[in-house]
């Protein structure tokens, strides 16, 4: 019998080792898996490389994880924020990297790193300086960029409804970049404020199939980033 | 001496551009001056917003009490989705853009250059470079207008030669709103098809660092 259920946040992001790759689902705060990101802090593994649209907000969640100086590097396409100085401060400073990338780029290398594609061609960013020495090649007599696929060695996911096979539903416009980067890592681990017995979503409506996905850990009242931030909390 | 002419306010730029947005059209509106826009579309016709972020069939902002932290536009900020609304994830959101399949986007600019080049999402030097989906959007969207003012604050043109500023991409604009005129981007540089009320050719000329001519048709003349 299929049950992925995992007991806690903690027991979620076990194993993750030194180094690793690990893909956050969310933009802005919108499916930003807070209890699980404030995990993987308390894990303490280090020198990761992120995968994210943005750089979190405030103190916490994202920019916690930054700020507790277990990020190395950033894959991003706006890693700027209205309420946190994490990053820019990190950034100017020398002490995290970036990888600029173009959003619908980003969303179609995780894409293609989940669907088995090393590389596709895209006209987005000819012309411009995220293109300067690159592998690029005319079709139909238009400039096209290489881009390589995105994997990670782990995904953390927040989704409104996961059954014990790992099939999710999300919350609107919460469902962003999640459903590509589950496909996307070796381990998708995944919070979901509702976990039911399988037969109860229906099959039409499943948006990531359960195949995708790895450990589930139910968090039933999750925080929302913009909440803790103007309660001023910081992470840890 | 002469003054500066008196341009549009920012709200009669948006319903100026408001007013060219064909019924039926699926549009992307960038985040500030743009998304004004969606304030103004002429009653009887009905516009579909999409929102790069998973939304399609985008509504204005919620009343008080009744946002969902989760239900956000691209800008971040909460918005509500209209009947017949649709959500997707990033790679279908970037398939309608880059695939060809909404009819038109709406950006702001730093600059624009004569012919067409855009610069809209870096200052260079120490500012933390932050792309979005700008160069997505400008490589796919079957239109690109741009809306923005004629000058910067300090009266420096923003209708160039060449963009001096790190380029969005190349020759993808189709038309620029401003509050002194609406330009076209033809084959020989800027093409002036509306001016606004009270400015002269001659005026949005002059505050304009590149080839410019006047090609209102004459029926549009009053």
């Amino acid at each position: 019998m299929i049950d992925k259920r995992v007991a806690d946040p903690e027991q979620a992001v076990a194993g993750v080792a030194d180094g690793a790759t690990v893909m956050i689902g969310g933009f802005g705060e919108a499916g930003s898996p807070i209890e699980l990101i404030h995990a993987l802090i308390d894990h303490g593994a280090t020198d990761l490389t992120v995968v994210n649209n943005n750089t979190g907000s405030g103190e916490v969640g994202l920019a916690a994880l930054i700020r507790a100086g277990s990020v190395a590097k950033m894959i991003c396409s706006y890693p700027r924020s209205t309420n946190s100085t994490v990053f820019p401060d990190l950034y100017r400073s020398g002490r995290i990297e970036l990888e600029l990338v173009p959003q619908g780029t980003l969303a179609e290398r995780i894409r293609a790193g989940g669907a088995g594609i090393p590389g596709f061609y895209t006209p987005t960013a000819v012309g411009t300086e995220l293109a300067e020495g690159r592998e690029q090649r005319e079709f139909n007599g238009r400039g096209h960029v290489l881009e390589h696929a995105l994997t990670a060695d782990l995904a953390l996911i927040k989704a409104r409804v996961a059954d014990l096979h790992g099939n999710l539903l999300y919350n609107r416009t919460a469902r962003n970049f999640s459903p590509l980067m589950a496909m996307a890592a070796t381990t998708t681990v995944v919070q979901a404020a509702e976990v039911v017995s399988p037969g109860e979503i229906d099959p039409e409506a499943v948006v990531t199939p359960g195949i995708f996905v790895d450990r589930v850990v139910h968090v039933g009242s999750p925080a929302h980033e913009s909440d803790l931030v103007a309660r001023g909390v910081t992470y840890p | 001496m002469t003054s500066a002419p008196v341009g549009l306010s920012r709200e009669q730029m948006a319903a100026r551009a408001a007013r060219d947005i064909a019924d039926g059209s699926y549009v992307n509106l960038g985040i500030g001056m743009p998304e004004m826009i969606a304030q103004f579309i002429p009653e009887g016709c009905e516009v579909i917003l999409h929102t790069e972020n998973g939304l399609l069939g985008m509504g204005p902002s919620p009343d008080d009490g009744y946002g969902d932290p989760e239900l956000i536009n691209a800008g971040k900020r909460q918005v509500t989705a209209l009947p017949g609304a649709s959500y997707f994830h990033h790679a279908d959101s970037f398939a309608m853009i880059r695939g060809g399949h909404l009819n038109l986007c709406v950006l702001g600019a730093l600059e624009v250059a004569a012919n067409g080049d855009l610069a809209n999402w870096s200052t260079g030097g120490d500012s933390i470079p932050a792309v979005g989906g700008a160069m997505d959007l400008v490589s796919g969207v079957k239109a690109v207008y741009v809306m923005t003012s004629h000058c910067t604050r300090d009266g420096t043109p923003k209708l160039v030669e060449s963009c001096t500023y790190p380029l969005t991409g190349v020759g993808v604009v189709d038309r620029i709103y401003t509050d002194l005129a609406v330009v076209d981007i033809g084959p020989d540089g800027f093409e002036v098809v509306d001016l606004t009320a009270g400015v002269s050719f001659d005026e949005v000329a002059a505050l304009t660092a590149g080839p410019i001519r006047d090609a209102r048709s004459t029926e549009v003349e009053r």
